[in-house]
């Protein structure tokens, strides 16, 4: 289980996270949400070791993530971003499999599993030799996913994986991702600033102000027992939410 | 294990200096027959033909002779003969006694002789003629002004006087004579002997300094002023033998005697006129006078013709740029990736190559005579730290500009830093990095050419002497072939894009 205990972190002298605690459960969805600056995508460079916390810790598997275990414990953690932090000079199966070709594992093996990804992710299997620059914005994502899981992990973060996509791509993979989430039963760490997103994927939705955690719980909680006076007006502000599209657990 | 690999660079760059040094000195064991003579030659016209006389002196006693013509001036001429670049150049008493031993205050030959004789030199007697300096003007103007001797040009004060760069910083040269005759004239400028009879001629000059066998002097219609106060001394010809060469080479170092009172002032300026207006080869005006004066049917090496030269030039300039463009990789590379990664380090490694590169090229070259000698060695190390920076700044810029998305994506999928530089941050960085060897290689082929200055080769060469001789067809002989070059290692690399820069980057960047 992948867990932050009173985790700080300070970017020049502005606190960026104040003494978070989270734990995530396995097999399930936890969902950050907030305003942006809120937090939410600094936790997930925390979970990574990708930057340092200034307090506090983050374990998996009741292992501390530092500098020193870090390498080693990323491969248990499946990471991806908004663009889909494909490298430009790698085609689709590169990208997927660089870090499995570093480790050498069977070419076998590792088109088996390339195989096996892009069925999950429905990607086409003949666009695995094109290039980031020849993919379209919901391609690269899916590159970007099977990338995420190939060695895998016991963890999947995604920071904002869907951001940058237009309205009709972005509802494909909403679908994709909640069909994929529920296939792979991982621990899954999603961060949106879009809350029916948020209540579409998630198991549980973590809403974060400030660098600190406002209320936790599910879209239900957040619309019936606020915590404050800013989880109804976040709420609030997502009308297309309340008008078109009413939460399924509702 | 990085560590390791910079050792193993910073060995693979001593080897390549090595190399060129062991070069320069294999040549000294070599004692089985015949033995090799090499003789040395100042840049101007006369000191290039006293060389060819000397080779040619050598070779009628079977050994071989190679002569390295044109090493610059007296002081470069001087050191190589003491490190044993070469074995025998010819030099004048009054620069000896003003200049190369000015300051132990010889005079006379005698005394020279045995000054020399310490530094491992031998002396020859006098070769029969006096090269005095001298100041002269355009006939017409000393007609017009009156000038006859030095003194007058006292009541001139706005003459334009241009002088040999030697002779502007010698002794005996322009402070010496300034103070000796009081001179008023503020416009004084240093420039190449040759060009400052050309700009007397156009009359962009007044007053220039002459050595008095120059074939210009009647060529040009020059006036040669009068030493009335006597400031010059006497500029006897002579040879500088190494004293080993008599172990050596003694049939060689007996040979180089036969001219001793052979040449008067006539023949030299007969044979300066002949090489320098009817452009006669130096060698054949050397052997011209061999066989007329001495009766000696000297054999100098064969002239390979124009495409011959060419392609040995060609061979020596790509040595040149090649090793030293290696070179500089192998530095350069690994300096940019450190620079990239401890941004403090990376700092004062940019700042330092940086001010490498402001050393004016000359002066560079020069500067490195007395670690490397002469030739091709202190002129790759030159073009070496020439090439650092444009490497160590675009890998740099190249790695730094990698975006922090990127390289965290590298990170986060548990890449250690070594996979990450080589699979992921270098290949993004390789268009950087392959433009800034690209402008390393393009500035090498034309700094290279300064390398005939110290004895380098390359095409250099025929703009040396073309400068010298004023003669444009030599000088293109070596431009045109530079100028070729730069443009086929442009597009050699712009053929090498497409085999270093993923092909992934190359659609990136089209889009």
């Amino acid at each position: 289980m992948l867990a932050l205990r009173g985790v700080s972190k300070s970017f020049g002298g502005h606190a960026a996270v104040r003494d978070v605690t989270i734990e995530f459960p396995p097999a399930t969805t936890t969902v950050l949400v907030g305003a942006s600056g809120c937090g939410k995508s600094t936790l997930l460079r925390l979970a990574l070791a990708l930057v340092t916390p200034d307090a506090g810790s983050v374990t998996l598997r009741d292992q501390v993530v530092d500098a020193v275990s870090a390498p080693a414990l990323r491969r248990q953690l499946g990471y991806v971003i908004q663009d889909g932090g494909l490298f430009p000079h790698l085609d689709a199966h590169d990208n997927v499999t660089l870090m499995a070709r570093h480790l050498r594992l069977p070419a076998r093996e590792i088109d088996a599993r390339v195989r096996e990804l892009a069925a999950l992710t429905r990607f086409p299997a003949d666009a695995l030799a094109r290039y980031p620059a020849q993919l379209s914005g919901g391609q690269k994502q899916r590159v970007g996913l099977m990338r995420a899981l190939m060695l895998d992990p016991e963890v999947l973060l995604l920071d904002e994986p869907l951001g940058a996509l237009d309205p009709l791509v972005r509802a494909e993979l909403q679908d994709n991702l909640r069909q994929i989430f529920r296939a792979v039963g991982k621990t899954v760490v999603l961060v949106t600033h879009d809350l029916a997103e948020a209540a579409f994927l998630g198991d549980r939705i973590i809403l974060l102000r400030d660098g600190s955690v406002v209320q936790a719980g599910t879209l239900r909680d957040l619309l019936e027992s606020p915590a404050d006076e800013y989880v109804t007006r976040f709420v609030r502000a997502q009308r297309t939410l309340l008008v078109t599209s009413p939460p399924e657990r509702a | 294990m990085k560590r390791d690999r910079l050792a193993s660079w910073t060995v693979a760059v001593a080897l390549v200096f090595a190399g060129c040094s062991l070069e320069r000195r294999g040549v000294e064991g070599a004692n089985a027959a015949p033995p090799l003579v090499r003789v040395g030659s100042k840049q101007f016209t006369e000191s290039v033909v006293l060389g060819e006389i000397a080779a040619g002196l050598v070779r009628t006693t079977g050994a071989d002779a190679e002569h390295r013509a044109e090493l610059g001036g007296t002081q470069v001429l001087w050191h190589a003969l003491l490190r044993g670049e070469i074995d025998v150049y010819a030099e004048y008493t009054g620069t000896l006694e003003q200049e190369i031993l000015a300051d132990r205050g010889v005079h006379g030959w005698d005394a020279l002789q045995a000054a020399l004789a310490v530094e491992g030199i031998a002396l020859s007697r006098p070769l029969g003629f006096n090269d005095t300096y001298a100041l002269g003007v355009k006939a017409a103007l000393a007609d017009r002004l009156g000038l006859r001797k030095i003194t007058d040009l006292r009541a001139h004060p706005s003459l334009r006087f241009g002088f040999t760069n030697e002779f502007m910083d010698r002794s005996d040269g322009w402070p010496g004579l300034r103070a000796r005759y009081r001179l008023p004239q503020r416009d004084v400028r240093g420039l190449d002997h040759d060009v400052a009879y050309r700009g007397l001629d156009a009359g962009t000059l007044d007053v220039t300094d002459l050595y008095s066998t120059d074939a210009d002097i009647r060529y040009y219609g020059l006036r040669v002023l009068e030493d009335d106060l006597s400031h010059f001394p006497v500029y006897d010809a002579v040879w500088l033998v190494r004293a080993d060469l008599a172990e050596r080479a003694p049939a060689a170092a007996e040979a180089l005697t036969r001219v001793e009172n052979r040449i008067d002032a006539d023949a030299m300026i007969a044979m300066n006129a002949r090489a320098k207006q009817d452009r006669v080869p130096e060698s054949r005006v050397a052997a011209d006078f061999l066989r007329e004066r001495l009766g000696l049917a000297a054999s100098g090496p064969e002239d390979p013709g124009i495409a011959g030269r060419i392609l040995r030039r060609t061979g020596e300039h790509l040595g040149l740029v090649g090793v030293s463009l290696g070179a500089a990789l192998l530095i350069a590379l690994p300096l940019g990736v450190l620079a990239a990664k401890r941004p403090r380090l990376g700092a004062l490694v940019l700042a330092g190559t940086g001010v490498l590169q402001t050393i004016p090229s000359l002066a560079l070259l020069v500067f490195m005579i007395p670690f490397l000698g002469i030739g091709a060695p202190p002129a790759v190390a030159a073009l070496f730290l020439y090439s650092l920076l444009p490497i160590v700044r675009n890998t740099h810029a190249g790695l730094t500009q990698v975006p922090q998305s990127l390289r965290e994506s590298a990170e986060a999928l548990g890449l250690p830093p070594g996979a990450r530089l080589r699979r992921v941050e270098l290949p993004l960085a390789s268009p950087s990095i392959l433009a800034g060897i690209k402008t390393a290689a393009v500035i090498n082929v034309g700094t290279a050419t300064l390398g005939a200055v110290i004895g380098a080769g390359g095409y250099g060469q025929p703009i040396l002497t073309g400068i010298r001789l004023d003669d444009v067809g030599l000088i293109l002989e070596g431009a045109v072939p530079a100028a070729v070059l730069a443009l086929v290692v442009q597009a050699a690399f712009g053929g090498l894009e497409r085999i270093v820069v993923p092909r992934g980057l190359r659609l990136a960047r089209d889009e």
